[in-house]
């Protein structure tokens, strides 16, 4: 059984990723002929429903892309309509953007880290049985993710697909009332977060690295999360308005998710380590003390520790929640005015799995005319893929059913938002 | 375990608008809040667990209506069940969209977090792909849900005086 030379696995449901999709590896006389992920792509369906419609109405609409981060596709959308409109919103606007994006990553993060990724490194098939050993543990990643839900309903009106914003600002902006029980829980939280990364940090990693090119947005003084520009570690610096320039997406036969590569180069990656790799000079000092202390060194190229550059994050966040609560002014008016204007408006951010970008075309009425959505998991889609080759390889040896396993946490560690880029996984590998 | 400031009546519609007949559990609560039950939580959510047991915890009557795929389907065809255990197996549980209901039942039991009681309406869909609109049956099914729903609350409230 372990040592056919060809066989083929399906893993029929991959378990603990956000959505799903499907993946199959196939061997042949022993070496890994092919691994694909194959995915179904709502995003494409969006970018349908939303021509003709008004150009107020995509941060709600693209919102419902994902229950885990419809702030991300909120925060892009409204970037891009008020850079077609030729608006610019101003600082206060884009400080209570931040602190709602701030809520968004503590959530998702938390999320991930205590329910979907560390049942692996602790030997559980999932979070429930993890719950029945370590319940403090899981009380603990509650009590922080419903810190960052809150933080979403406070300014967003609610927890999921939040009504407070629009193009221009927001409906209402909250008193500084409102978001100060939020900075005293955010003390307290912030030792949790601390005590997550060094929880995290002691798992047991795989020994794998990718050199993979990772992509991720810079934004002059502070890590990047709302606004900015790109930069790579190969040396890419350009725009969102430029982001086409340099991506390209194919079809690929095995999904329906368009596969993104940098031009003239090769796959890339998105996401928190891309973010850590390319910023982490930009993290709170505390952040910074936390990551080091953690073993995070200037980059990170091992995936299976993208857990501690999560649980850093989190950290990260939540500094940045307390300064910016620290800080508040309401904006007033709580929206600037965006009058219709025919144009192309371009606006990326950092959702919590990586870069989000939106391209509007809008015409004098302001009817939207196309749309294009490019979500942080179809750009990684490559990268995953490359990577699961490079890790079945050295594990041919094991049977079916361990493969699958680890191949599943392999997976896991990009956190790929499969319900923003995909339907189904099912899993198979073939040794035939 | 009930929480003094908690909802005593929580109602949870479970499911996503851009899904067909997902749509189902959010497609009841809306038609419930132009009822305007007294004391009663009407919430919409997509399911995913810890957000299940916020909306949930110490509450004395949660009711949760949601779709389902059964096959071979009967659209519109309603099923109740009284929840106070795992109501998937543990081996079904496939995905994040799969991390669902069953898999909030399970946490919540685990940390102690589960309502006083909890109800599950489930609505037969024929079609989950991605799209707007219910079909016809499940469309018609949601007045009964409307009514089940008014019945478990007035079940469990006692009327005044």
């Amino acid at each position: 059984m372990t040592h056919r030379n060809d066989r083929s696995l399906r893993v029929g449901a991959l378990s603990r990723v956000e959505g799903e999709g499907a993946m199959h590896v196939r061997v042949r006389n022993g070496e890994v002929a092919d691994v694909q992920l194959e995915i179904y792509e709502p995003p494409r369906f969006f970018e349908a429903l939303l021509r003709g419609r008004s150009y107020l109405e995509p941060p709600d609409i693209t919102a419902r892309i994902c229950g885990i981060c419809p702030v991300a596709y909120q925060m892009s959308a409204c970037q891009a309509i008020e850079d077609a409109c030729e608006v610019s919103v101003d600082e206060r606007i884009q400080a209570l953007r931040r602190l709602l994006y701030c809520g968004e990553w503590i959530e998702s993060h938390v999320l991930h880290i205590y329910l979907l990724h560390a049942p692996d490194f602790l030997g559980y098939q999932s979070a429930i049985e993890m719950a029945a050993d370590h319940r403090d543990l899981v009380e603990r990643g509650l009590a922080l993710k419903k810190l960052g839900n809150d933080i979403m309903e406070v300014i967003g009106g609610r927890a999921i697909h939040p009504i407070n914003v629009k193009v221009g600002g927001f409906f209402r902006a909250p008193a500084p009332a409102e978001l100060r029980p939020l900075g005293e829980r955010l003390l307290q939280a912030r030792d949790a977060a601390i005590e997550t990364v060094q929880w995290v940090a002691g798992f047991d990693f795989p020994d794998f690295h990718h050199d993979h090119e990772m992509l991720a947005m810079t934004t002059p003084g502070r890590y990047p999360i709302e606004s900015g520009s790109l930069i790579s570690t190969g040396g890419l610096a350009f725009p969102a308005s430029a982001f086409e320039d340099h991506v390209v997406e194919e079809q690929v036969p095995h999904s329906t998710a368009l596969h993104a590569h940098l031009v003239n180069r090769d796959h890339y990656l998105v996401g928190p380590a891309a973010r850590y790799t390319l910023n982490s000079a930009s993290l709170s000092p505390m952040a910074r003390e936390v990551a080091h202390d953690a073993g995070l060194g200037e980059q990170e190229r091992n995936p299976f520790r993208g857990i501690i550059v999560r649980a850093v994050e989190v950290v990260y966040a939540i500094d940045e929640a307390l300064r910016l609560i620290d800080g508040y002014q309401p904006p007033a008016p709580a929206a600037i005015e965006v009058p219709p204007h025919a144009g192309v408006g371009y606006g990326i951010t950092e959702a919590p799995r990586g870069v989000l970008y939106h391209r509007y075309e809008l015409d004098a009425a302001g009817l939207v005319t196309s749309a294009k959505i490019v979500p942080p998991t179809s750009q990684n889609q490559a990268s995953i893929e490359h990577d699961l080759t490079e890790f079945v390889s050295t594990r041919l040896s094991l049977p079916d059913d361990q493969l699958q396993w680890e191949c599943e946490q392999a997976i896991r560690n990009y956190d790929p938002c499969i319900s923003c880029s995909a339907h189904f996984l099912d899993f198979t590998v073939e040794r035939s | 375990m009930t929480r003094p400031d908690g909802p005593a009546v929580v109602i949870i519609g479970v499911g996503n608008t851009y899904r067909h007949d997902d749509d189902a559990g959010p497609a009841a609560v809306r038609i419930l809040r132009r009822r305007a039950l007294p004391n009663v939580t009407l919430a919409i959510t997509d399911g995913e667990p810890t957000r299940l047991l916020e909306l949930w915890s110490g509450a004395d009557l949660a009711v949760v209506i949601d779709a389902v795929h059964n096959d071979p389907a009967r659209p519109g065809r309603l099923h109740r069940v009284d929840v106070d255990r795992p109501v998937v197996a543990p081996r079904q549980r496939s995905s994040s969209h799969g991390l669902g209901l069953g898999e909030a039942v399970e946490l919540a039991l685990a940390l102690d977090r589960m309502p006083r009681r909890l109800v599950l309406l489930a609505v037969e869909g024929a079609a989950f792909s991605v799209g707007q609109g219910l079909t016809a049956a499940v469309s018609r099914s949601l007045n009964r849900v409307v009514e089940l729903v008014v019945d478990e609350v007035a079940r469990y409230t006692p009327a005044p005086g």
